[in-house]
């Protein structure tokens, strides 16, 4: 009979992410070519990042048109992608990030609020 | 591989197009599908649109030199590989040859938040790199649309579409893309509108707890296409639509006879038994001797050498063989020699025209020279009278297309002269043979006679006979006629 192996396993894995530090956001943020809407999409990203998660963030941007081949990893379909690779679990933040209200709720830096917004 | 008669002719500089493989398919599209356009495959769910897109490339990876991609958008390429291992495609050796990529795209409405524009260019890139990575011919998105449950912006999606699907034709590849079928329309977010070369509908049906898949092709620009709703098969070896509707009356009538296996039914048939090609029905009550006629004439043929397919509806092969021996027949020495081969299910398996798809694989495979059907009332009785028609006359016209020997039985009821299903089968056949019932000084015998057999002078006798372990015997006591009275 074998003994079960699952437990250590997932055990490992609950360590290997225990030791990255939760309070660093690794965003990668998927463009296709250096278009309007990437260039956007990437100036509003530092802008929101630097106002709200400040020395805190990295950023790496992925441009498909270079490394096609890392579209599949992050399972890319639309172009700006931003994923919160962490803290886990992965996000993600499709469009050029116009509205910084849901891109910090994509990004779960800020609860969705509950209630109308204001304004509305 | 040769194909069985096109059930219309194939014109050639028309529109090019792509063998897809798959059996019957390309007989019905007249080649195949349109090359380097996107053709839609829609159906409801379980109708075997995956494994239609599926079949498309791996043939095409396999036999045509033309490498695939598989955009799964609801299954992962190991649940995919999965699924299609038992149909005998080995997904993993495909890919490891660079012939087949399978690439799973999962979007998780959970996980997203959209603000602002986008596209699908990462879509566009993904495919693009699938595509050049092994310089693929073939396409397949399954199923596309699931895309309008993961992103929420229509809009977008739409016009992307439209740029996919034009974008597909710029590549120059031939794709299927598959899609549910909704609501009173082809597509659930209305494909069709973005495809308009080719529209293939698949069905699966299920009328009194019999199924059938059935296929139609809906559109096909720019070329004549078969328009009837073609039976098909999943199986082991993967689908196989039945290509054959009715071919007409073009078969050449060949002058060549063969035997019955019994030298005095030959002898009744003008000496030299049946014509070959010819379809020939044995009717008669039960008990009176159908199976053994039968089992002469696929006897007979592989004593020729010829293979004989052996339809059992009754009988499971192995009784049939320990019956036969009773009567001097050992056919299990030909079932060892390939040269006869059995199939045999109970008629209410599946629907008429499953049957009919059956039969018509296992004959374009075995290449038999003779096929015996027994009995075909049963299964006549599986349809309405209607279905059961044209099913029998699209049956018989393709063996007679094949220039094969048919031998049908059919049982009738005591006393009664014809079933109704018989009558209408009457102007099918060539050669009608009945048994009887003959009551002799109070002894039961069995009798034969030829009711009708088309261009041959034939006895107009009935002739009895018994069973004995020497195969079926004429009895001389049996002869009809005045001297057969006690004086």
């Amino acid at each position: 009979m074998t003994r079960k192996k699952v437990k250590p396993e997932s055990l490992a894995e609950v360590a290997a992410t225990g030791t990255a530090n939760p309070d660093i956001f690794e965003l990668r943020l998927y463009v296709a070519g250096k278009t309007a809407r990437s260039v956007a999409a990437f100036e509003n990203l530092r802008r929101l990042c630097e106002e709200h998660l400040a020395g805190k963030y990295s950023i790496e941007v992925v441009d498909l048109l270079v490394h096609p081949q890392l579209a599949k990893g992050d399972q890319i379909v639309a172009i700006p992608t931003l994923v919160r690779k962490l803290p886990q679990p992965i996000r993600k933040v499709i469009g050029d990030l116009s509205n910084v209200e849901r891109t910090l709720v994509g990004l779960q830096v800020r609860a969705p609020r509950h209630g109308p917004e204001p304004g509305e | 591989m040769t194909r069985p008669e096109i059930d219309r002719p194939h014109r050639e500089g028309s529109l090019p197009k792509a063998a897809t493989g798959i059996r019957g398919l390309d007989e019905i599209t007249g080649g195949g599908l349109p090359r380097g356009r996107p053709t839609l495959v829609c159906g409801s769910a379980g109708c075997g649109k995956t494994l239609l897109a599926m079949e498309f490339l791996v043939r095409g990876a396999a036999e045509l030199d033309e490498p695939g991609v598989f955009m799964a958008f609801e299954e992962t390429a190991e649940e995919l590989a999965q699924n299609v291992r038992s149909l005998g495609f080995d997904l993993d050796d495909l890919a490891a040859r660079n012939r087949l990529v399978v690439d799973y795209v999962h979007v998780e409405r959970s996980e997203i938040e959209e603000t602002g524009e986008y596209d699908l260019e990462g879509l566009f890139i993904r495919l693009g790199h699938a595509i050049d990575s092994i310089g693929a011919r073939r396409v397949v998105l399954d199923t596309l649309e699931t895309l309008f449950g993961g992103l929420s912006n229509v809009g977008i999606l739409r016009s992307e579409l439209r740029r996919l699907f034009r974008w597909l034709k710029d590549k120059g590849v031939t794709a299927i893309i598959t899609a549910e079928r909704g609501d009173g329309t082809l597509t659930r977010h209305g494909l069709e509108e973005y495809v308009s070369d080719c529209v293939i509908v698949l069905d699966h049906r299920v009328t009194e707890q019999l199924s059938t898949r059935r296929l139609r092709v809906v559109k096909y620009r720019g070329t004549t296409h078969g328009t009837n709703e073609y039976p098909f098969l999943i199986d082991e070896d993967g689908i196989s639509v039945l290509p054959v509707t009715s071919l007409g009356l073009r078969h050449q009538a060949s002058d060549e006879r063969i035997s019955s296996g019994i030298p005095w039914v030959d002898a009744m048939l003008g000496g030299r038994g049946f014509y070959r090609g010819s379809t020939v029905l044995v009717s008669g009550g039960a008990g009176t001797g159908k199976t053994s006629l039968a089992a002469h004439f696929a006897d007979a043929a592989c004593r020729r050498q010829e293979r004989a397919l052996y339809f059992a509806f009754e009988e499971s092969e192995s009784q049939l063989i320990r019956n036969m021996r009773s009567i001097g027949l050992d056919l299990s020495t030909w079932a060892d020699r390939a040269l006869l081969r059995f199939y045999a299910t109970r008629p209410s398996a599946y629907g008429l025209e499953m049957h009919l798809a059956t039969l018509h694989k296992l004959v374009v495979d075995f290449k038999p020279r003779v096929v015996v059907v027994d009995p075909i009332t049963t299964f006549l009785g599986a349809g309405t009278s209607m279905q059961a028609e044209s099913m029998l006359m699209r049956l018989i016209d393709f063996l007679k297309g094949s220039q094969i020997t048919a031998l049908f039985t059919s049982l009738t009821h005591a006393g009664q002269f014809t079933e109704g299903s018989e009558s209408m089968v009457s102007s099918l056949i060539d050669t009608w043979l009945l048994l009887s019932d003959i009551e002799v000084e109070s002894r039961r015998q069995r009798g034969l006679q030829v009711l009708k057999s088309r261009g041959m002078a034939h006895s107009n006798q009935v002739r009895g006979f018994q069973l004995t372990d020497k195969g079926v015997q004429v009895r001389a006591a049996a002869r009809k006629g005045p001297a057969r009275r006690p004086r």
